[in-house]
């Protein structure tokens, strides 16, 4: 039996084929040497984001949200929730706590839920997968199936928004939380101190409004390379997208020449952990971190 | 102007505070907001043209009762839900969510700006994962670059063909999910009966509210 057991929501941009389908391979071998076993929740369904709030409203996107922890709750009876996407577990945390907290909405889900043959007892805890190895586990556990140090390179622990706001990791500060730094410490990285470790990347807007959110991920980009990194790691597959896919539409407007690989911290884990290039998915990356292949073929 | 908002308007007079507060999702708190502007200036949108007014002049517009220029400003659309606002508000107000709300409530009275991007890219997102319980990001794109006809789709798509190509071949964008491929849930029925109950229910509670 594994020492730890979780209900897992692998969320939509992590499906095979999809955005984030690297995130998803990467989490799975570093939970392999953890010893964590995450169960997916059957027939699992799309959290809503943040940006659906305008079409969805309010009940619907609680409703999307409660299928899970009904699915959950039956399924995978007495374990936590846990969440790769930062926008997964966000809007996941929310609808939690509205529901907790609001009996007429509570009871309104429980109605709509019964058209699916569902309903609800108590909500399980939900938790982001970074939660999950700093919390319950702890750095040093972390530190201890290092074989490969990653000594001697440098990274920009990129927080962005939603791992951080409005909920953040328990003992974090909004404004300079430092557990993804302290990640990347504990896998022999060095993480440099950098002035953009929680601007927004733009979000759902890269889409809807390019302009703005590039000049955005232009400033956080800039200033990484300004502070001697190598790479940027990330907790959020939209963060990890939007930092890494438009780096060359930035070129071509800005006239820089940014070429910075973008990481999930489970990469660098499963490097660190001996894993090979394709256990720790570094073919997904469209800006190839060939200093980590190097790495990893060593 | 349509009927919905023209309805709404008689209903709640001169006193659009309280239609913010009834209608549009945590209004209740715009009333808390003491003008100190923090909001505006942890907006990360704030700096960019396209901003018509930051967060604490609306709220202080809907007390002053500009319904108008409130629900078809620009400004709600702007939110990119960084929370920076919501985290650093002295008054622990939830502001992405009653700009979320605001927004919402136009949207609904069909006031909201024509051809606002990211209102269309919210009814295209909704309406993209709730169709098979599972967002189809090929689908999700195609509407996105397609919103203003089949020349600027395919304008926007040879613009975009490096960003798409890198993808492909990082394995990262599955070109079946445009037939129709790619993941999706079991139960679709059951999610969609759930969904429409909820957006029923909704509407009734709203309703009950307007008409105590």
């Amino acid at each position: 039996m594994a020492r730890k057991e979780y209900a897992f929501y692998p969320g939509c941009s992590s499906q095979k084929g999809a955005s984030a389908s690297n995130y998803l391979t990467s989490v799975e071998s570093m939970c392999k040497t953890l010893d964590i076993k995450i169960t997916e929740i059957p027939d699992w369904n799309c959290c809503g984001a943040s940006i659906s709030y305008a079409e969805a409203g309010e009940l619907p996107r609680h409703v999307m949200n409660a299928r899970n922890f009904a699915l959950a709750e039956s399924n995978l009876p007495g374990q936590d929730i846990v969440a790769t996407c930062a926008a997964c577990w966000l809007g996941a945390r929310e609808s939690k706590e509205r529901l907790e907290h609001n009996s007429g909405l509570m009871a309104d889900t429980q109605e709509a839920l019964k058209e699916a043959g569902l309903n609800i007892k108590a909500i399980p805890e939900i938790k982001h997968m970074v939660e999950v190895l700093i919390e319950d586990l702890g750095y040093d556990e972390l530190k201890k199936p290092v074989k490969k140090p990653l000594a001697g390179m440098k990274f920009a622990g990129y927080v962005g928004c939603q791992t951080n706001r409005p909920f953040g990791i328990h003992g974090e500060s909004f404004e300079n939380p430092v557990y993804l730094d302290k990640l990347i410490e504990t896998v022999g990285g060095e993480a440099v101190p950098y002035d953009q470790k929680v601007t927004c990347c733009g979000g759902a807007l890269a889409f809807s409004e390019p302009d703005k959110a590039q000049a955005q991920i232009k400033d956080i980009i800039e200033s990484a390379y300004d502070n001697g990194a190598e790479m940027l790691v990330t907790p959020c597959p939209l963060c990890q997208a939007n930092t890494e896919v438009y780096q060359g539409q930035i070129n071509k407007k800005y006239g820089t020449k940014f070429n910075m690989p973008v990481l999930y911290y489970s990469q660098l884990m499963v490097l660190a952990y001996g894993g090979s290039a394709k256990e720790a998915a570094l073919p997904g990356n469209v800006i190839r971190a060939r200093k980590l292949e190097e790495f990893a073929g060593k | 102007m349509s009927n919905a908002n023209e309805q709404m308007a008689a209903r709640y007079k001169n006193n659009f505070l309280k239609e913010i507060e009834e209608q549009a999702e945590m209004g209740e708190w715009v009333k808390m907001c003491m003008q100190c502007g923090v909001c505006s200036g942890s907006c990360p949108t704030n700096f960019h043209p396209g901003w018509d007014h930051p967060p604490q002049e609306i709220f202080m517009m809907i007390r002053a009762g500009k319904r108008e220029e409130v629900l078809t400003s620009n400004s709600m659309w702007m939110c990119t839900s960084c929370y920076n606002c919501y985290v650093r508000c002295p008054r622990k107000l939830p502001i992405t969510h009653i700009m979320h709300g605001i927004a919402e409530y136009a949207y609904r009275l069909g006031v909201a700006p024509k051809f606002q991007p990211t209102l269309h890219l919210s009814q295209t997102f909704w309406n993209n994962c709730t169709k098979t319980g599972r967002v189809n990001e090929v689908k999700l794109t195609q509407s996105l670059y397609f919103k203003d006809g089949f020349m600027a789709g395919i304008k926007k798509g040879l613009e975009m063909k490096d960003v798409a190509l890198g993808l492909v071949k990082a394995k990262r964008l599955n070109i079946m999910e445009a037939l129709g491929g790619g993941h999706k849930c079991k139960d679709i029925k059951g999610i969609q009966a759930m969904l429409a109950k909820a957006k029923e229910l909704e509407a009734k509670r709203k309703a009950a509210k307007a008409a105590a």
